[in-house]
């Protein structure tokens, strides 16, 4: 036993200590246990938003990404950002609808928008096979903090069940609430050790920030910047505004917003979180320190490259405050998915097959569907391999095909009917799936000019849209009829 | 003021637009490579816009409730 491993242990247990407490006094019943029964306010709300977008994604990938690719990784400032302020006016109407309608889960939305559970059923399949690499991610963070943090006396693979264990209990026992007393102190942690390194590091290392920057420039020109071909300015903006569309279409998203007890709150969110944002530029600071003091890192193990400077420039207890950190930036957004992910299962998936199930029943059926999800997340992160990453940018790719219907659906008159947003999302998913699963991207053809660095995930959208108009129209003259009889 | 609204598109135009004008390493502004810099001062503004809008907005002056 060393500090920095029972630092990290410690942060464990305050974790699931705050989550059996947020559960004393509450009745945990379906509306409790997903949405909080309604009832966060702009701060609750503002900490599970901001708590599931600071992911040991933004923790190690977000280094990592700084680390391995420079310029590139600056879109993840950006995409967010964007997003947030589309959610200024997109949440408050679905907010005010899923209250009326006493809505849990995103599927939940387009049912009853579209009138149609089956539509509900694909929403949900879309989402759950979404979630699951997003989860897997999780875990592997948790196993490279946990091993890292043991100065390796604990394997990743038993850091990987010792954390899912954890999780599951967690998420039980408290469902939503504890998730937002744990991003409250996962917040504060990581605000302190981020900005922490950000500062000190660059300092300790370099005098200062531009002395960084001019000494990265010398080694590697350009970096710092776009490159012209590949991840140019064109896949630049494309990517940005994908990923942006489809910010709010995850489910886990979607369903934190249910929380919230008055539509101001995301209002006020939509000014503050982008602030929040800069905690990457932090974070991309630390990458690049790497890239000068630990260079060499290739493949998966650029995201490695937060702890190993650590680990070079401090202390073990230090190691382990960083470490708790990071497994809080795992716990929290897991398990805000898997309660996403197993509401979904029992209440979208199974509940329309079996008319008259109770409230009490699915919030029961969610239950065990958690550690269902768990093991199959655990099974694909220690078998490993790079199938994962691709599901993980396909999920990305996969949510955003939700967003046409979905706008279309908050308008007065939606244009489409159940038919035309299956056809626009299944097109839309399967090109994903076709291209990703191939290896396909448009930079195959030379002669499309700049035009080859658009994000494929571009195409996809493009063919749902077509698909889905297509649909509308070859629909609506049969729903006219059929309105007319 | 609700036409302040359209306020809120600059941050697309600044961000997706942006790194094809100001794509470059040097100048450093306040330490930082330009186009990072760039990014940080358009999140920046995005606060500050929604804000504008925020306090603009006649939906927000209501009392607390059901809107």
């Amino acid at each position: 036993m060393n500090a920095a491993l029972i630092i990290t242990g410690a942060a464990f247990a305050a974790a699931l200590g705050l989550g059996l407490r947020a559960r004393s006094g509450r009745q945990m019943g379906l509306e409790q246990w997903t949405v909080g029964g309604r009832g966060f306010g702009t701060a609750l709300v503002f900490l599970l938003m901001a708590g599931e977008i600071y992911t040991t994604f933004t923790f190690l990938g977000g280094s990592g990404i700084a680390y391995g690719k420079g310029g590139p990784a600056y879109y993840i400032l950006c995409y967010l950002t964007l997003g947030y302020v589309t959610s200024y006016w997109l949440l408050p109407p679905v907010w005010r609808y899923a209250k009326e309608r006493g809505l849990y889960t995103q599927p939940d939305f387009f049912a009853a928008k579209y009138d149609s559970p089956a539509l509900g059923m694909l929403v949900a399949l879309v989402g759950i096979v979404a979630l699951v690499p997003y989860l897997v991610l999780q875990f592997k963070g948790l196993g490279i903090i946990v091993a890292t943090a043991s100065y390796g006396a604990i394997t990743p693979a038993a850091a990987v069940w010792i954390g899912a264990a954890a999780v599951t209990v967690y998420v039980v026992v408290s469902g939503v609430h504890g998730s937002a007393w744990t991003a409250a102190l996962k917040d504060v942690g990581i605000l302190f050790v981020v900005v922490f390194l950000g500062i000190y590091l660059p300092f300790h290392y370099f005098g200062g920030y531009e002395a960084m920057f001019q000494a990265i420039e010398a080694r590697k020109p350009g970096f710092l910047a776009l490159p012209a071909d590949g991840q140019s300015p064109t896949w630049f903006a494309t990517t940005t505004l994908l990923t942006a569309l489809g910010a709010y279409m995850w489910p886990h998203t979607f369903g934190s917003l249910y929380t919230a007890r008055e539509p101001r709150s995301f209002r006020r969110n939509a000014a503050l979180l982008p602030l929040y944002q800069l905690i990457n530029l932090f974070v991309f600071i630390i990458g690049f320190v790497a890239v000068v003091q630990v260079p060499g890192l290739t493949g998966p193990n650029v995201d490695l490259a937060l702890f190993k400077v650590s680990l070079e420039s401090f202390p073990p207890w230090f190691v382990g405050v960083i470490g708790a950190t990071g497994v809080l930036t795992a716990l929290v957004p897991g398990s805000m998915i898997l309660i996403a992910g197993a509401t979904l299962m029992a209440n979208n998936i199974v509940r329309p097959l079996r008319p008259g199930m109770t409230d009490a029943a699915t919030a029961r059926l969610a239950k065990i569907f958690v550690p269902v999800m768990v093991l199959v997340c655990v099974g694909f992160t220690l078998s490993g391999g790079d199938t994962i990453v691709q599901l993980l940018l396909m999920g990305y790719n996969f949510v955003t095909q939700l967003f046409p219907c979905f706008l279309t659906s908050l308008m007065r008159r939606n244009p489409l009917d159940r038919r035309a947003a299956a056809a626009g999302i299944l097109a839309g998913v399967g090109t994903v799936a076709l291209t990703t699963l191939g290896g396909i991207s448009l930079s195959a053809w030379p002669q499309l000019g700049p035009l080859r660095d658009v994000n494929v995930g571009v195409l996809a959208l493009v063919v749902n849209l077509i698909v889905t108009v297509l649909a509308a129209r070859l629909f609506q003259p049969v729903a006219r009829a059929q309105a007319a009889e | 003021m609700r036409h302040l609204r359209w306020l809120a598109a600059l941050p697309f135009l600044g961000m997706l637009g942006g790194p094809f004008v100001l794509n470059r390493v040097e100048p450093f502004i306040l330490g930082l490579p330009l186009l990072l810099a760039w990014l940080v001062f358009c999140v920046v503004l995005t606060s500050a816009l929604m804000a504008l809008i925020y306090f603009t907005d006649p939906e927000n002056r209501e009392p607390e409730g059901e809107r």
